[in-house]
């Protein structure tokens, strides 16, 4: 599945095979030190990882604030897409679908289960079309498209489409029933969901590893930096779903009702916003950016089922160092971090992740010592 | 004046095991003002947060001949009740015109820009800071924020909990000014508050609660002459506005 030009421009994302070949070239240029060339290819690799952790991390800060969960899974939607889109390129039925349907199923058990005693008909109608018809639905279509190889947009489309109802179901499944409960609580139940999202992964998807063609296979030079094509897709697709979101947060009423929703609950409940279709739509859209970053990162790493595990904790590493509060903080600690990664891969590459997480112990630091209240 | 808008039957509401109100019953017509008063702690933001459907209870509301009791608060509200909180619960770091816009979340989008304009013209002071963060309003204009609000919903039935709380007396007058407009404009109105004398005065109808239950109701101006009541739970006098 390797091409050249992903074999030969690819940033340090996660992804430790392609960073070592990489550093393997500068080593062999005998130099330990950052020279201004270097650190243009370390900038270049830095911008491209914190723009998709970026994506990331809003997406948390976004979560957060309208359910005060802290969504260690984010980087699960990343890895599924990117899985589908390859599975799709290959002429397979994606397993997203299966999936999909299971969480369909789940969700629908975990809804009946808590509303029983209010349950109407046309809410089960409801629960019905949207767990299990449109599952459905999308297994049909996918079995039909799938063999006929149609292209990469229409493969990126399908998979961004399987991915986005998983977020509400997962919402559903695991943390509307204690949508109340401690942030600590929250975040725990967050880990036993990426840890069952990782095992159905490994059952629907394999083992395997897998990487997705390029989004572009030109790549032009400026000075002694060779751009890709790739690269300046990932930053551009960024920036506009950054502005996307902006436009969305600031202009559009339901994106205002979810402001609401975290700048005071009560009072957004007075004024009759559902505080759960809040927490579904926040999910649906994190599931839609993390769907956008998977097809960014699918040509530029090898994704395997558990690939999105440490894009969630660098975004998650970037989100607190944003305080959990502020998405212009959290995409500047997303650069930051990308930044930071790159440099540690090329000064420490063994040791990157750890450099990378122990960021987030001075900002921790510095945020109890500011913070004495403690409040949850 | 037509019909019962708001009819609360036998309400019991209790914070875990402790019931705080015991019972409570009230009835009031289409378009009256209707107020309940009464000493702190006798169970009256507990009454309008159960009612609107914020706390469990049990007991039966009815909003114009429609059962609420088994509604969660968002289908209330739908149905056209409205609460503007004691402690105003505005969106802190959005707009005033954003926090009136989101009043206004449950309604048909073309109605929005007419009902903000509506509320605008009521309240210019609201106009004049529509871009202003809500955060940094005075508390006079807070509370006329929380008003227009409540009202982008063009409720059926608004109920207010102590709006005069905290204001200047010169502010409180402007409160209730505006609350005999909209009653006026054939707003239904259930007004809670502490400051017995001015509610009383603009009242169509007052009940009195001490300890969690109705104690006594009446015309208000039967209410303003009970003695006992004067004495023991009104306060008038202590209440110097
Ligand atoms: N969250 C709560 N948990 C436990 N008890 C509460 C809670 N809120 C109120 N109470 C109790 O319920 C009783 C009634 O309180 P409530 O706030 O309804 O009184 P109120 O009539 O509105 O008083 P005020 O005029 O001071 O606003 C009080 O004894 C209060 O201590
Ligand atoms: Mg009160």
């Amino acid at each position: 599945m390797l091409n050249l030009s992903r074999a030969f421009h690819q940033p340090a994302l996660v992804q430790p095979d392609g960073c070592q070949k990489r550093l393997s070239g500068s080593e062999r240029r005998g130099q330990a030190t950052v020279d201004s060339t270097i650190f243009l290819f370390l900038l270049q690799d830095g911008i491209i990882n914190g723009a998709v952790y970026a994506l990331a991390a809003i997406a948390l800060v976004l979560i957060f604030a309208v359910t005060r969960v802290i969504f260690v899974p984010q980087g699960e939607f990343v890895a599924f897409t990117a899985l589908t889109i390859a599975a799709l390129e290959n002429g397979k039925l994606p397993p997203t679908v299966w999936l999909l349907l299971a969480l369909g199923c789940l969700a629908a058990l975990s809804e009946i289960a808590q509303y029983r005693a209010e349950m109407t008909l046309k809410r089960l109608a409801r629960i019905a079309a949207f767990d299990i018809v449109l599952p459905l639905i999308f297994i049909a279509i996918a079995t039909v498209v799938a063999p006929m190889k149609l292209g990469e947009a229409v493969y990126i489309l399908l998979a961004v489409v399987l991915i986005i109802p998983m977020g509400p179901m997962i919402y559903r499944i695991a943390f509307e029933p204690i949508a109340h409960s401690s942030v600590l609580v929250l975040l725990m139940v967050a880990f036993g969901v990426h840890f069952s999202l990782t095992g159905l992964g490994l059952v629907f998807f394999g083992p395997e590893g897998i990487g997705t063609a390029a989004l572009s296979s030109q790549s032009f030079s400026l000075g002694a930096l060779v751009i890709t094509g790739q690269s300046v897709a990932v930053v551009a697709t960024t920036v506009i779903f950054l502005a996307l979101f902006a436009l969305f947060f600031g202009r559009s009423l339901l994106g205002k009702a979810l402001r609401a929703c975290s700048s005071n609950r009560i009072g957004a409940r007075l004024v009759g916003i559902p505080t759960s279709i809040a927490g579904q739509v926040s999910f649906g859209i994190a599931a839609f950016m993390g769907a956008i970053s998977g097809v960014l990162v699918g040509p530029l790493m090898t994704v395997y089922y558990d690939s999105g595990f440490l894009i969630g904790l660098k975004a998650f590493v970037a989100a607190i160092l944003g305080g959990l509060l502020s998405y212009p903080l959290a995409v500047v600690a997303s650069l930051a971090v990308g930044f930071a990664e790159a440099l540690f891969s090329f000064w420490a590459s063994a040791f990157k992740e750890v450099l990378v997480f122990a960021l987030i112990v001075p900002v921790l630091l510095w945020r109890s010592f500011t913070s004495p209240e403690g409040h949850d | 004046m037509s019909g019962t808008i708001l009819k609360v039957r036998d309400l019991h509401v209790a914070y875990g095991r402790v019931e705080v109100v015991h019972g409570v019953s009230l009835e009031m017509t289409q378009g009256a003002l209707i107020t309940v008063i009464g000493a702190n702690g006798a169970g009256k933001t507990t009454l309008l947060n159960a009612i609107v459907g914020l706390l469990p209870a049990s007991g039966t509301v009815e909003l114009a001949g429609e059962a609420m009791t088994a509604r969660p608060l968002e289908s209330r509200v739908r149905a056209g009740l409205s609460l503007v909180p004691e402690r105003r619960e505005l969106f802190a770091d959005m707009s005033v015109e954003d926090n009136l816009l989101l009043g206004g979340f449950r309604r048909p989008a073309r109605e929005r820009g007419e009902s903000l304009d509506d509320i605008f013209a009521r309240f210019p002071r609201l106009h004049e800071r529509r871009a202003q963060l809500a955060g940094t309003l005075s508390g006079g204009e807070r509370q006329m924020l929380a008003m227009g609000r409540a009202l982008m919903a063009r409720p059926k039935l608004l109920m207010l909990d102590e709006p005069s709380l905290g204001l200047a007396p010169l502010i409180v007058r402007d409160v209730f000014h505006i609350l005999t407009e909209l009653r006026a404009a054939g707003v239904s109105i259930l007004l809670v508050e502490q400051n017995a004398r001015a509610a009383l005065q603009i009242a169509d109808y007052a009940y009195v609660m001490e300890l969690g239950e109705i104690t006594a109701q009446g015309r208000p101006d039967e209410i303003a002459r009970d003695q006992r009541l004067i004495e023991s739970y009104l306060g008038f006098g202590r209440n110097e506005y």
